[in-house]
């Protein structure tokens, strides 16, 4: 624990430095996510290919995706954010199109013969409707990129994995303990807030926790 | 229509105009792909303002499909539908379905929101100010029977009965002229479905609108329906009063359906007063020789005789009073009356 004491400013910079990255690939990942899984529920034959084509990106292994980007983005911040936003569409994609395609038909029918347009069902039908089911794919898409964007340090990304390379290779057990310890505390952090969202956009509908 | 032009342009703010909810159907068909026979055949009728018409034919037939024809649900293929006085797609879509109220058997209540938002959802997009909206929630909730305190609730917390009573609620919300109600009573509970049938036969003769009413339910037809569209394989079949298609069924499939060799159905689609009324124009004597009883059963003007039938073989008598809610005498009914009835009504045939 000797590290965290001695470089506590460090270690809290690092830390703003991850959450940092999450949020941007969370924001990301919805700009991309959002219109392209409302599309996946207007045009059904979408799904199928869309789908499995980001199956294959996640399939690609995190290291070796940095790697590729270096040439096209070069080091830094950058291609970690492409990556973990490639990576996270599957997650937030595949629980937001659950969202849409399981809300009741009769309530879809019954808006559109009320006469509400378009952007009137989906704001006021869809998106609430839909809405734990997107805050659980923010949540997976956040752990994911949380965990993975450790390995990004290694293209010069920053954030708490910095700690974890700097420790293997100096042989430093304190700092790796430290480096784990914060990536944990930010995993559990970020779970728990987004949970508690969802819990809330539940309980609107369901009216009990789930 | 000249009159109605000119106060729809005066009127800016979404207030209602006085429009009629007559619906005319102008050789109407629909074609699915899924099927190369059409769902709906050439349809051509007329919905008189202030009816409450009753679609009626076996699954498949086409019934929902008119009726969804009505607020564009459907396009239809072709022919042309015109809903009080105006071609319907003279109107932009979403406008035309604000003016009509438009409930299904499952309801479709917005589970995230409270009942007083359902009700209001119309209202709101209509524009109207928060001081009429609260009033008409009011006035809504009194009309099918909720108390004021349910507003806050969410569906979730309501049974099926109360959730489609405020599925009607929400349907009248902007007090259209015209209800299109697809099998809302299907899938309630026996007891309940008879309950909001009544209180659906209270709610027209109270408003006045124009309902269609799309069911399979003969017994529900004839007991809701000023007239009934009978139709099999997308085809009219007939188009008339419960009593025309009883008396006068077109043919062997409207005989079978309403089972118009049912005497008891012909009874109960008559009441005491068409009896009164047929000795007005046949000068035919009433029978004044019996002295009325003191604690005798007494008709009403408006029991159905087949209910006249049962109180005549429990008084065990063979004619029975009837007094107006006044309490006057009318004259006496009994079992000559029915039989002339029935003889009548078959002899027009």
């Amino acid at each position: 624990m000797n590290y965290l004491v001695n470089n506590f400013d460090v270690v809290v910079e690092l830390f703003l430095q991850h959450l940092q990255l999450t949020l941007a690939v969370i924001f990301f990942s919805l700009l991309i996510g959002i219109p392209l899984g409302l599309l996946l529920a207007r045009i059904r034959w979408l799904r199928g290919p869309v789908m499995s084509l980001l199956g294959i990106i996640y399939t690609i292994p995190s290291l070796s995706f940095f790697v590729l980007l270096i040439p096209l983005f070069g080091l830094g911040t950058r291609p970690a954010i492409i990556a973990l936003t490639a990576y996270a569409q599957l997650l937030l994609i595949r629980n937001w199109l659950v969202g849409l395609t399981n809300i009741e038909p009769a309530v879809l029918e019954a808006a559109r013969g009320m006469g509400l347009n378009g952007w009137q069902r989906f704001w006021q039908i869809e998106f609430p409707l839909a809405l734990p089911m997107l805050l659980a794919g923010i949540r997976l898409v956040a752990l994911s990129s949380i965990g993975i964007g450790t390995i990004a340090a290694f293209i010069n990304a920053g954030g708490l994995g910095v700690l974890l390379f700097q420790g293997v290779i100096t042989n430093n057990y304190d700092k790796i303990f430290t480096g784990a310890l914060a990536v944990t505390i930010l995993s559990f952090a970020a779970n728990y807030f987004i949970r508690y969202l969802e819990q809330r956009a539940e309980f609107r509908i369901y009216g009990k926790r789930i | 229509m000249s009159s109605e032009m000119i106060s729809s342009t005066a009127d800016t703010n979404n207030v209602p105009v006085s429009e009629s909810g007559e619906i005319v159907f102008e050789r109407v068909s629909k074609f699915f792909t899924t099927s190369t026979l059409p769902a709906v055949d050439q349809i051509s009728v007329k919905i008189t303002d202030g009816d409450l018409v009753v679609i009626l034919g076996p699954s498949g037939c086409g019934k929902t499909t008119l009726l969804k024809m009505v607020n564009r649900l459907y396009e239809p293929d072709s022919g042309k539908i015109w809903v009080g006085g105006k071609e319907i797609h003279t109107l932009p879509v979403n406008e035309l379905r604000r003016k009509i109220g438009y409930v299904i058997q499952q309801v479709g209540l917005f589970p995230h929101m409270t009942i007083q938002k359902n009700i209001s959802v119309v209202p709101h997009l209509l524009g109207w100010e928060e001081k009429r909206i609260n009033d008409r929630l009011e006035m809504l909730m009194q009309l099918i029977g909720l108390p004021v305190s349910y507003l806050p609730r969410y569906p979730r917390q309501l049974s099926g009965g109360e959730q489609q009573r405020v599925g009607l609620a929400r349907a009248l919300a902007a007090d259209p002229e015209i209800l299109l109600m697809d099998e809302p009573f299907a899938a309630v509970d026996a007891i309940n479905r008879e309950c909001l049938q009544g209180e659906l036969i209270d709610l027209h003769s109270k408003l006045n609108k124009t309902i269609l009413f799309v069911t399979h339910d003969v017994e529900e037809a004839f007991r809701l329906a000023t007239k009934i569209i009978v139709m099999r394989a997308g085809k009219l079949v007939q188009y008339g009063t419960p009593l025309e298609l009883v008396t006068q069924p077109e043919n062997e499939f409207i005989e079978e359906l309403v089972g118009s060799n049912n005497i008891l159905r012909k009874l109960s689609l008559m009441n005491v007063n068409s009896i009164l009324k047929a000795r007005e124009n046949h000068f035919y004597d009433a029978d004044k020789s019996q002295p009325v009883e003191k604690n005798s059963a007494v008709l009403n003007p408006e029991d159905d005789l087949r209910s006249v039938v049962s109180l005549l073989l429990r008084s065990g008598r063979d004619s029975l009073p009837v007094k107006d809610s006044e309490n006057r005498l009318l004259g006496t009914v009994g079992y000559a009356d029915l039989r002339e009835m029935l003889i009548s009504n078959l002899s027009s045939e």
